[in-house]
């Protein structure tokens, strides 16, 4: 893996493997307590080599004998910056979704804005079934016409609501409360300016859950 | 068709062959197959069967005229057609008026009725024979030529034509690896779409650990416009079920799955019949021929997804689970149906392996080119005169299948491009013309060889509005579990549409194909993967019909709707009214003498009011700037 000779256990997948050894792999739709789904296909790796290197979800594909990874080549970073455009283009008000656009460096979106406020990653389907043994959602259709809800949409008798859906989702947890971007991206955290340096010592918000008061993207400029 | 009394042994099995290949040898009797595939039965070859039945009646000839119904004949432009034996006169496009002719003159007088033969759009010439028709001269039908010769309901008419001789070598002569040697030998790839060497696909299954296996048989054929499988499975479908057996002595499987689309309804009843006539003769289920071998067939219907054609969506289908593809490791020759060992192949690819057992892998290898042996049906359909399933040897260039045996584009109108590969292909131009037909060639000029469908288009045909058809098929059937995949046909989808309504600006195309490769790369399972060929195929060889949307919001093809203007050239108009009373939506002004006038706001586009004058005094302007108004 990036040229580390790395060894797996029987079962473990490449992105298990990975975060063993410390490699920083994005993931959306993975949680350890769920089984792996791989929609948001943020966890693309490179394996193979030569002609027939190819890209596939880390979290899905099985460490196998002999197998050669690549985490962050130009193919794996465009695929994702492509993955990240697209999920910001459905869901433009997730915090965690534009977190990930600064990070990876996305600072356009081109397409027509839908907000659907869901990108599909499957986690509250997964949650609700596994480990809340609800099953009360679930996806319904195929392709453009995917949707997340109760069975022909009425009211779930099964959901006892507790919650874990609204929990889990990253579309809609962390609502970005920083400035109001006039265009669909913001990028604010990107030029992020903490100002909470000026008045203590260190940083009060260890900038992974930055921008939630919004203070320091909002009063440097 | 007499009752199907079970058979006991191997031996007795020989002899039923052997008896019925004889009787067939000696027919005395004169037969009128009639092709009745659902293509012909949609032209309407059941009314002419029920005339052809009442004319044999009508003249007391059923003793000595026997018509025989089978499956597609392949030449569905000529549809509906009977070849008449012994002499082989092939008759065309019937009705059920020219069946009393049939009998009287050409039965009874032993004429030829020249108004019913074949004949050829271009030099005019008759053929009389089947084998005279051009457009079967250049094909080897190895897998379609049975269909002219059974019932496909009749299991004693397979024996007839030495069916199951194959299983019987397969069963005495040759060892399970024996088999899977043969198969590789011969160099059978998949005629899925994909391509695998079937041998060794068979080896992996053979190899898995386990006592269960499977055997699945893919008859799901969702490509637009492909329906070869369906002609095979409708007109011989003992040939494939023979195959699967064949298949399940060499891997160990005892139990197999036939999965058919839903919209085949005839497909789906001639394989139930042909497995409840097997069941009755005692060649499938347990201990069949005193072998000891156990196989058996289950039918599973699709229903309704594209989709499940990819191998792992249609094992979730058949296990009950929502159509959806999973990662691979581990395929399905290790972990397949129910988690055992599968080894899923296409209809086409199940036909041919009782021609290669019995002929042996030389046989099968010396047609083809190195790379892909045999032979691989297409189905010529589109913008060309003699529509039809071809099968033609490996090597054989589109030129050929387009002219020499498609017999070129109607109304003499030019060439552009040809489709191959279904949605997951790509358009080849005129350029590649003399491109020889395999699986690495196709890939390698941007298509693929797909399951076999081959769109023909001429002038006439927008490529933008072909890619927009594409990708609006696949952002309906893609599954939609991966972004790339759902979101990426959606949004090359909305691009392409802007595009074809004039709509499309600067950037746009860098865009197409930014998301394009981003589709191809990331997407998980062979749908996704491929979407991006339609766009990435049109986008290679006719991008400048792109760029004259963008730019010039022109539609060369004059096919996108929202870029025609109809106008009425004001010297030619007589102001005699035609147009104005074609018109369904009153968009037309003038009053009788006088010059009309179209409502651009009005206007839908349907082209009726070019239709019907008779001055040519309407024009459909494909605007070649941005008008100023």
């Amino acid at each position: 893996m990036n040229g580390i000779e790395v060894k797996a256990e029987e079962g473990w997948t490449v992105l298990d493997t990975a975060k063993f050894y410390g490699l920083e792999i994005p993931t959306l739709c993975h949680h350890e307590g769920l089984t792996p789904y791989g929609a948001c296909r943020l966890c693309l790796v490179e394996i193979g080599e030569g002609e027939k290197a190819k890209l596939v979800s880390s979290c899905t594909y099985p460490a196998e004998q002999g197998l050669v990874i690549h985490t962050d080549t130009k193919r794996v970073i465009q695929a994702r910056r492509m993955m990240i455009e697209l999920m910001l283009s459905v869901a433009p008000y997730s915090k965690v979704i534009q977190d990930l656009a600064s990070k990876f460096g996305v600072t356009r979106m081109r397409f027509k804005i839908r907000n659907e406020e869901c990108i599909l990653c499957g986690l509250c389907v997964r949650m609700c079934e596994e480990q809340m043994d609800g099953k009360a959602i679930g996806f319904q259709n195929r392709g453009y016409k995917r949707k997340i809800s109760t069975p022909f949409d009425i009211r779930s008798e099964e959901c006892r609501l507790c919650g874990g859906c609204i929990y889990i989702c990253p579309a809609c947890q962390l609502r970005c409360q920083g400035p109001q971007a006039e265009t669909a991206i913001c990028n604010a955290c990107l030029t992020m300016d903490p100002t909470c340096l000026d008045y203590y010592d260190e940083l009060q918000c260890w900038m992974y859950d930055a921008g939630r008061c919004g203070t320091c993207v909002r009063e440097r400029k | 068709m007499k009752r199907m009394k079970k058979i006991k042994t191997i031996a007795e099995l020989k002899q039923i062959i052997e008896e019925q290949t004889l009787s067939r040898k000696n027919e005395t009797a004169k037969v009128i197959t009639v092709s009745s595939g659902t293509c012909g039965q949609a032209r309407g070859s059941l009314k002419v069967i029920e005339a052809l039945k009442k004319a044999i009646k009508a003249e007391g000839l059923e003793e000595k005229v026997k018509l025989r119904i089978t499956g597609c004949h392949g030449f569905c432009e000529a549809e509906p057609n009977v070849i008449i034996y012994p002499d082989r006169i092939f008759y065309q496009k019937l009705t059920p008026a020219d069946a009393r002719a049939i009998i009287k003159e050409t039965i009874q007088g032993g004429k030829i009725i020249e108004k019913l033969l074949y004949k050829d759009p271009q030099t005019g010439q008759k053929a009389v024979k089947e084998d005279e028709i051009p457009f079967y001269k250049k094909q080897k039908r190895i897998v379609l030529g049975d269909n002219v010769f059974v019932d496909p309901t009749s299991l004693l008419e397979y024996f007839s034509v030495g069916g199951f001789r194959s299983l019987i070598k397969a069963m005495v002569e040759l060892t399970p690896d024996e088999i899977i040697q043969t198969v590789k030998e011969s160099g059978l790839r998949g005629r899925g779409g994909a391509g695998f060497p079937t041998g060794v696909k068979w080896e992996a299954t053979r190899r898995s650990h386990g006592d269960i296996k499977y055997v699945i048989c893919n008859g799901d054929e969702g490509d637009p416009g492909a329906y070869m499988d369906r002609s095979v499975l409708e007109g011989n479908p003992f040939r494939v079920i023979e195959g699967m057996m064949i298949g399940g002595l060499a891997i160990g499987a005892r139990e197999s799955y036939i999965y058919v689309r839903d919209e085949y309804p005839l497909a789906v009843r001639h394989v139930t019949l042909a497995i409840d006539q097997l069941h009755k003769a005692g060649l499938l289920g347990k201990n069949i021929l005193q072998t000891g071998i156990d196989f058996d067939i289950h039918i599973a219907k699709g229903a309704g997804a594209f989709v499940c054609g990819e191998e792992t969506a249609l094992i979730a289908s058949i296990e009950g689970r929502v159509g959806e593809p999973r990662q691979r490791p581990p395929f399905p020759s290790i972990k397949g149906l129910w988690k055992k060992p599968t080894c899923i192949n296409n209809v086409e690819t199940w036909a041919n392996i009782p021609l290669i057992i019995k002929n042996g892998a030389d046989w099968f290898a010396r047609t083809g080119t190195n790379g892909s042996k045999g032979t691989k049906i297409f189905s010529l359909v589109g913008k060309i005169n003699n529509t039809g399933l071809v099968e033609v040897p490996m090597g054989i260039t589109l030129k050929e299948i387009i002219y020499d045996i498609g017999g070129g584009i109607p109304e003499d109108k030019e060439f552009k491009a040809v489709q191959t590969g279904g949605p997951s292909g790509g358009c080849l131009p005129a350029s590649l013309l003399d491109l020889p037909i395999d699986y690495e060639s196709l890939t390698g000029a941007g298509s693929i060889m797909g399951s076999g469908g081959m769109i023909v288009m001429d002038e006439k045909t927008c490529m933008v509005d072909v890619a927009m058809y594409f990708l609006n098929f696949l952002r309906d059937e893609s599954c939609g579990k991966c972004i790339s995949c759902r979101e990426g046909t959606q949004r090359m989808w909305e691009i392409v549409k802007d595009i074809s309504e004039g709509k499309g600006k600067k950037g746009d195309l860098e865009l197409l194909e930014e998301l394009a490769l981003a589709t191809k790369e990331a997407s998980m399972c062979g749908l996704g993967q491929t979407a991006a060929n339609p766009v990435l195929s049109t986008l290679k060889y006719f991008r400048d019909e792109f760029e004259a949307h963008i730019f010039e919001k022109r539609c060369p093809a004059g096919v996108c709707k929202s870029l025609i203007r109809y106008v009425v050239i004001a010297e030619k108009c007589t102001g005699c009214q035609s147009c104005k009373k074609a018109c369904p939506n009153q968009a037309i002004q003038g009053t009788l003498k006088d010059i009309h006038l179209i409502d651009q706001s009005k206007c839908i586009k349907c082209g009726a009011c070019l239709e019907a004058c008779q001055f040519e005094a309407i024009e459909a302007q494909r605007e070649v700037a941005i008008l100023v108004e």
